[in-house]
């Protein structure tokens, strides 16, 4: 026998609805039936061991990380509630057979019903922290899926999210409180956990820890203030109001408190805050359950108000409340389930639950009315009835505390009055329903339900009366185990007799009996009073409170995230100017030890017409052509400042870039409108200005700072090995090719993505474009002047010359595949400009993405080349050989490497340009034409 | 296998190289077979490559077999390897569900998801911090490309937004490597790491200058606050192939920021350790803030998504922000999770969409959806795997992370915000399923069954769910395992393959190789 399959069994059991609905109603629901009475029987076999006074534990390690263990333990706390849930739970799969009808999809319900079984088995059983946490959530989850059963109806989501919501909170609650014990204790064990009390006590963060794991149990067990979610979950179908939120899972509140009743009670605080809670609960939800007319919710007002009667007992820090707080849960259990059930059988036969439509409904199925008038008055407590006992005691116990010091027995007197709310409103259960007159506009005539469906209340209601006359003999020992385990091993002496003999608390018993009588009696007045306030549903509070922190949370992002890309870059920038500048301020002197190169004439007259270009290209930004021709001398100036600071390979490919670039520009801004308004104000200038201007000044203090320190990089290295190691003089095409290859392939490639994503992007654009300028003047009817179409054409093979010498030079002295592409590519552009698009088409049938792909394969290749000869990717090869007539010349892999980027350039600027024309020449005829 | 490391870097290259090329860039579904095969292949390279660096220790690949730290190096760690399989992943379910007919509404589809692939993956495996920039810009130009793609005014209002911040962001991260290689004299990251205990003080501001634009760049790219505001918009607008892959996306900046921030400039850097960690410490909490009010402030279920994306990365930086190795394992856990998470979500996002007609993803009374049940268990657990319920991933990278944050300080501010995003999340993604779900009117129209290929793609994403909590003990030992190699100062290992013997540096140049 394994521990384990007591939680696996109903977690297997939410398949086999899946599988067994298609065999019929009754077959389903035996089948379902079959796993978890497996699991109770495993459970009674378990029993024997229990009672004689040993725990059963099973452990499998899990995620050792987050301390997370398949742990199980079963004691004598365990075993009650799981007799609850799987004995109860098998009673609802039954007399859901018969309350769900044709339209409702039974295995979806049986699902989420084997769900929640399981997660509730796993809960009570867990002896892991994480472990406990996990399955509690897995409540909630499947409470949520059973609330929202019906989903078409809006009052059954909203309820379904509500309970999920506060729930779910308590949830997160009692994780924080767990991790905390769990930090506290050093382990998430639960045995160890229960083994140190003391040092939970005696820790600093003890109260916190107390709080967050009671306000998991309090949400849960629909304490005060938490209980709002508890009437409106009666939008589920009965039997989940019969299993979860009576008989089970609002238990698991109280479960908690139980289990940990050993390292968290004991306290002042624990006291103060669970006893307090409790009172309130109980008092509150026993007067509003008096005024609901609804059946389910009358029932669900009793229900908090019992719940709130078990928080007190376990607040009262007193072993024998604890005694009669567990009796209670047994009792509660029994006479709830079965009030629940009778009430949807009443429901499901009449068509209302509305208790003033409801009367006298004795005539008309009086077995039924039976049970549930039996099951109610052990609800009120009235004498050989399990809600006696556990009542009697309940009184005992107010009298044998001092919660409020000198004002401790006003206890006992809430507790008189809110016993005779419990008395008046059983007696409304029973009299408005059952008597009073005939039935009120009934949809339909009741009558007896199916004999099976009332088999689950009989056996509840059996239990309520063996209980109620044998208490000792019935469930003395199950009490007694329990109690064992949440009292730590130490068990006072209880007495489970019917007579105690003329004592006070059966004087308060008999003061709750009259007063509930009396309370009924003169109802019309307390409605009445009642009917002065204002009834809040908690359901519309909930929703307009989350309408409300949606309405907040979308004006903040409307606020910040307006879509403005200028306020965008902004906070770009200004990111930039304080993380650039802060660190600066640190700097004590901008200026390092190197010295400064003397300055010439040429060198200043550039630096000012550098300066005095980028600084035109924003203020004309707005006329376009201006801008860009202030543009490309800027562009101009830095490849001379190349030049001139000896690096003749990027001056070479600024000014080739320049061009390519300015030239697709030009193109470009064709299709944009010819001239912008101007759409910043003043006020926004300056404050651009302002960040624009601090920028440039951090960035102009970092360059002078690195241009005056003495640099110590692997810049060396790369001129030390580039002809030994490289095979090429040029160092900076070596550096290219060879030491830092990889890099230019993964540029090229970029070039190559971007053409193919310009391609994209215009490939199916049509653009209006306008006959005239932004002056009115008509464009030229003579676009492709002869003459230029004549010295383009000459030129084109001299140009394709000067790119081919300019890549077999390149290893050696300046040049270089990059730049012969770009020279290649200029010369093309220029055949596109001198002969149109039209002209050119049928002349050249390539497709420029080949040519891009190829460049890159080539490339590649070349690198992969290496793995021949066990190198690694990219490894270069080079040799110096001598033919005749040619003289002695070098062959290297990275001339082969250098053929793909330059294929990959002129593909990747051909495809931009191409199609950029294409746009040009196919639109404008159109439109001319249309003139 | 000796060229094992840049495997999942040159297998989408040429993959994408060739479907440019006839036979395969004339048939769309020559390209699909080719495609799936290729990133099936880089899946098991990628598996591979893990095991490797798992068993065998970190694998160091010598391009050109120049000797680091002059050539570029790839290094594969587990960190690495790691990112790598988890892109492999995604992108399978990415390409997998675009597989189904999203592919075909704009050109070159594949080969730019290929390029993409090859982008993140370099950016991945590089060890050179110039070469991570090369990357970045493979990947970026890439994005560009894919966010376009099918069309449309919303696509490429939102992607000119992208494109520009990037541009600028481009622009930054030049500045910042020019004064990184002024004052450290290399771009190998590791000898950084080396270099940066030694330098005068004078250089030590400029560093933290270049650090700290860095953390910029790497910010813009995870979309940290306040540099998250293009996010949203852009991930709800795109494609849903793309916008699944782009879960990885931001995971970029934060892998970026852990390797610049943990490994240059972490413990042992002297007086430059941990220079980001103050200000990630408020930006990334701010991060989990906005981005949760823009969750419970989003009209849709994709902008929902893509500011759950914002708030990942608030949670993973604050989690690398607590520096211990715990919390950098649960940060690596929570990667895991949230990649493959948001990436399904935002496949399903795209389902919803496709069968709510005219009103989309947005959360308001619309006709029923066509398959219920199967959207509605995906979403379910997806939703419950955000909120961090059990029995899915998300509750394991919640304790992993609230664990980790150990010290009161610490506890004081991770724990109230994790768990009240819960909260939040909990709130808006039940009010998005039950208005989706079941808040329906007209006509029940039986559509048609789900294409299967999407139907595994997001079994594919979503089932990492599952399966990070069943084997949560051997991935989470994995986890632990790379943040104490994150965490420790290891020199690199040994190539495998030859290194060319360099000429010896000029007298007085302090550059050994190592």
């Amino acid at each position: 026998m394994n521990l384990l399959w007591v939680v696996l069994l109903p977690l297997i059991g939410t398949l086999v609805p899946l599988f067994t609905e298609r065999f019929g109603r009754n077959i389903c629901a035996f089948c379902v039936a079959l796993l978890p009475a497996w699991s109770l029987i495993l459970v009674l076999m378990y029993a024997p061991d229990i009672f004689n006074g040993q725990a059963i534990r099973q452990t499998i390690e899990w995620i050792p990380a987050i301390g997370l263990e398949v742990s199980f333990r079963l004691d004598g706390l365990s075993l009650l509630f799981l007799l609850l849930i799987l004995g109860i739970g098998l009673l609802v799969i039954l007399y859901a057979r018969y309350y769900l009808s044709l339209k409702d999809s039974m295995s979806r319900f049986y699902v989420y019903l084997m769900l929640f079984m399981a997660a509730m088995v796993g809960i009570v059983t867990s002896n892991n922290l994480i472990q406990l946490w996990m399955f509690w959530e897995l409540t909630s989850i499947s409470s949520f899926l059973l609330i929202s059963f019906w989903s078409h109806k809006s009052e059954a989501r909203k309820g379904a999210r509500m309970a999920l919501t506060v729930t779910g909170a308590g949830g997160l609650a009692l994780l924080a409180g767990l991790l905390l014990i769990g930090r506290i204790v050093g382990s998430y064990d639960l045995d160890t956990v229960l083994a140190s009390s003391d040092i939970i006590h005696a820790h600093a963060a003890y109260p916190v820890a107390l709080i967050l794991v009671l306000l998991g149990a309090f949400t849960k067990s629909a304490q005060f203030p938490f209980h709002f979610w508890l009437p409106h979950a009666m939008a589920a179908p009965t039997p989940v109001s019969a299993y979860l939120h009576s008989a089970t899972m609002v238990k698991a509140g109280i479960f908690l408190m139980a289990r940990f009743y050993p390292v968290l009670a004991g306290t002042d605080l624990w006291f103060i805050i669970v006893s307090l809670t409790g009172l309130t609960t109980l008092l509150l939800g026993a007067y509003i359950a008096l005024f609901k007319h609804d059946l389910k919710g009358l029932l669900a007002y009793s229900t908090i108000s019992h719940l709130g009667l078990i928080t007190l007992l376990l607040g009262l820090n007193s072993p024998l409340a604890a005694v009669a707080a567990i009796f209670h849960i047994i009792n509660h259990a029994t006479f709830k389930a079965s009030l629940f059930m009778a009430a949807g059988i009443i429901d499901h036969e009449s068509g209302s639950r509305d208790m003033r439509q409801l009367n006298g409904l004795w005539q008309y199925m009086p077995y039924t009315a039976t049970l549930a008038i039996v099951a109610a008055l052990a609800m009120a407590g009235v004498p050989l009835l399990n809600g006696f006992l556990s009542k009697e005691m309940f009184f005992a116990e107010t009298l044998n505390q001092s919660v409020l010091g000198s004002l401790s027995w006003t206890i006992p007197l809430l507790a008189v009055i809110g016993a005779a709310f419990s008395v008046a409103y059983s007696l409304r259960f029973i009299h408005d329903v059952f008597f009073n007159g005939q039935p009120v506009d009934l949809p339909k005539t009741p009558q007896e339900p199916p004999r099976y469906v009332r088999i689950p209340v009989e056996i509840l209601v059996a239990l309520c009366l063996l209980v109620g006359i044998f208490p000792a003999f019935v469930v003395g020992d199950l009490l007694h185990i329990a109690s064992f385990a949440v009292l730590d091993h130490t068990v006072p002496v209880h007495n489970l007799a019917i007579w105690h003999g003329l004592n006070l608390p059966l004087l308060m018993s008999f003061m709750a009996m009259v007063g509930g009588v009396i309370l009924y009696y003169n109802r019309r007045h307390l409605f009445e009073f009642q009917s002065h306030f204002d009834t809040t549903d908690a359901k519309h509070i909930f929703e307009r409170t989350i309408q409300s922190l949606v309405k907040a949370a979308e004006s903040i992002t409307n606020t910040l995230e307006n879509g403005s890309l200028q306020r965008y870059v902004f906070t770009l920038l200004l990111c930039t100017l304080v993380m650039g500048g802060l660190p600066l301020i640190e700097l004590t002197q901008n200026s390092g030890t190197r010295a400064s190169i003397p300055l010439d004439g040429v060198t200043i007259v550039c630096a000012l017409l550098m300066i005095f270009s980028a600084v035109a290209t924003v203020i004309w930004h707005r006329r376009r052509f201006l801008a860009l021709i202030f543009l490309s001398v800027v562009g101009l100036i830095v490849s001379l400042t190349f030049a001139k600071f000896s690096a003749p390979d990027l001056a070479l490919t600024q000014l080739s870039v320049e061009i390519v670039t300015i030239i697709l520009l030009l193109l470009a801004l064709f299709f944009l409108p010819q001239s912008s308004l101007k759409e910043s104000s003043n006020r926004r200038l300056s404050v651009d200005l302002l960040v624009a201007g601090l920028i440039g000044c951090v960035i102009g203090t970092l360059c002078y700072a690195m241009l005056t320190t003495p640099l110590n990089t692997m810049s060396d290295f790369f001129i030390a090995n580039s002809k030994t190691g490289g095979g090429g003089t040029n160092v900076v095409n070596v550096i290219l090719v060879d030491f830092r290859g990889f890099d230019t392939l993964g540029e090229i490639i970029v070039l190559g993505i971007a053409a193919l994503g310009i391609f994209k992007l215009i490939a199916n654009m049509r653009i209006a474009i306008p006959a005239r300028d932004d002056k009115g003047r008509a464009w030229s009817n003579d676009p492709h002047p002869m003459m230029l179409e004549v010295v383009s054409q000459s030129l084109l093979p001299l140009a394709l010359l000067v790119s081919a010498y300019i890549f077999l030079r390149g290893h050696n002295m300046p040049g270089g595949g990059f730049i012969a592409g770009l020279i290649t590519s200029v010369a093309i552009i220029q055949q596109y400009i001198a002969h149109g698009v039209q002209w050119i088409k049928p002349r050249v049938t390539i497709d420029y993405q080949w040519i891009i792909a190829s460049g890159i394969l080539i490339a590649t290749a070349t690198g992969l080349g290496s793995w021949l000869f066990g190198q690694a990717f990219l490894s270069t090869w080079f040799d110096y050989f001598s033919l005749p007539w040619i003289g002695k010349f070098e062959l290297a892999s990275a001339m082969l490497f250098d053929l793909g980027v330059y294929l990959t350039v002129v593909g990747a600027v051909m495809l931009i340009l191409a199609n950029l024309g294409k746009l040009t020449t196919s639109e404008r005829l159109d439109i001319q034409e249309n003139n | 296998m000796l060229h094992l490391p840049i495997l999942p870097i040159l297998l989408p290259m040429l993959a994408a190289a060739l479907m440019l090329l006839p036979p395969l860039s004339q048939s769309i579904t020559r390209q699909r077979l080719f495609a799936v095969t290729i990133m099936i292949t880089l899946v098991i390279v990628s598996v591979w490559l893990l095991l490797t660096c798992h068993q065998q220790g970190t694998q160091l690949y010598v391009l050109g077999g120049w000797q680091p730290p002059f050539g570029i190096a790839l290094v594969a760690d587990r960190l690495s390897a790691l990112m790598v399989l988890l892109t492999a992943i995604l992108g399978l379910g990415a390409q997998l569900y675009a597989c189904a007919g999203d592919d075909k509404e704009g050109m070159y589809f594949h080969p730019l998801f290929m390029f993409q692939m090859l982008g993140v993956n370099g950016a991945f495996l590089t060890g050179d911090i110039f070469n991570l920039f090369v990357f970045f810009e493979v990947l970026l130009i890439a994005s560009y490309a894919l966010l376009i793609h099918g069309g449309g005014k919303q696509k490429t209002k939102a992607n000119v937004h992208y494109v520009i911040l990037n541009l600028v962001g481009s622009s930054i991260f030049l500045f910042a490597l020019g004064i990184l290689y002024g004052t450290l004299g290399t771009l190998n990251i590791q000898d950084m790491a080396m270099k940066v205990v030694s330098l005068n003080e004078q250089q030590q501001a400029l560093t933290k200058a270049g650090g700290l634009l860095l953390l910029v760049v790497f910010g813009l790219k995870a979309a940290l606050l306040p540099l998250h505001f293009w996010l949203p918009k852009t991930y709800a607008a795109t494609s849903a192939p793309v916008a699944a892959l782009f879960a990885i996306m931001t995971k970029i900046g934060v892998y970026s920021i852990l390797r610049v921030h943990m490994t240059i400039f972490g413990q042992d850097a002297g007086a430059l350790a941990h220079m980001a960690i103050p200000w990630l410490w408020p930006l990334a909490l701010l991060t989990i803030v906005m981005g949760t009010i823009g969750v419970l402030a989003s009209p849709g279920l994709r902008l929902s998504i893509a500011n759950l994306v914002v708030v990942s990365v608030g949670t993973l930086l604050l989690a690398v922000a607590i520096q211990r190795e715990s919390a950098t394992s649960a940060a690596l856990y929570y990667m895991i999770h949230s990649t493959f998470i948001t990436g399904a979500l935002f496949l399903i996002a795209d389902m919803i969409t496709k069968q709510r007609g005219k009103a989309e993803d947005r959360y308001v009374i619309a006709r029923p959806l066509q398959n219920p049940k199967i959207l509605g268990i995906a979403f379910f657990i997806a939703a419950l795997t955000v909120v961090g319920m059990p029995p899915f991933s998300g509750f394991v990278s919640k304790i992993l992370i609230l664990q980790a944050a150990n010290s009161m300080r610490e506890t004081l501010w991770v724990w109230p915000i994790l768990l009240l995003i819960s909260l939040v999340f909990l709130v808006a993604l039940s009010r998005a399923g039950t208005t989706i779900f079941w808040r329906a009117a007209g006509d029940n129209t039986q559509g048609k069954p789900l294409a299967p290929l999407k139907c595994i793609a997001i079994a594919l994403l979503l089932g990492a769910s599952p399966v990070l909590v069943i084997f949560g003990g051997p991935i989470t030992q994995y986890t632990q395992l790379t943040a104490a190699q994150l965490h420790s100062k290891a020199p690199l290992p040994n190539s495998k393959l030859p290194i060319k013997k360099a000429k010896e540096m000029p007298t007085g140049q302090s550059h050994n190789a190592n």
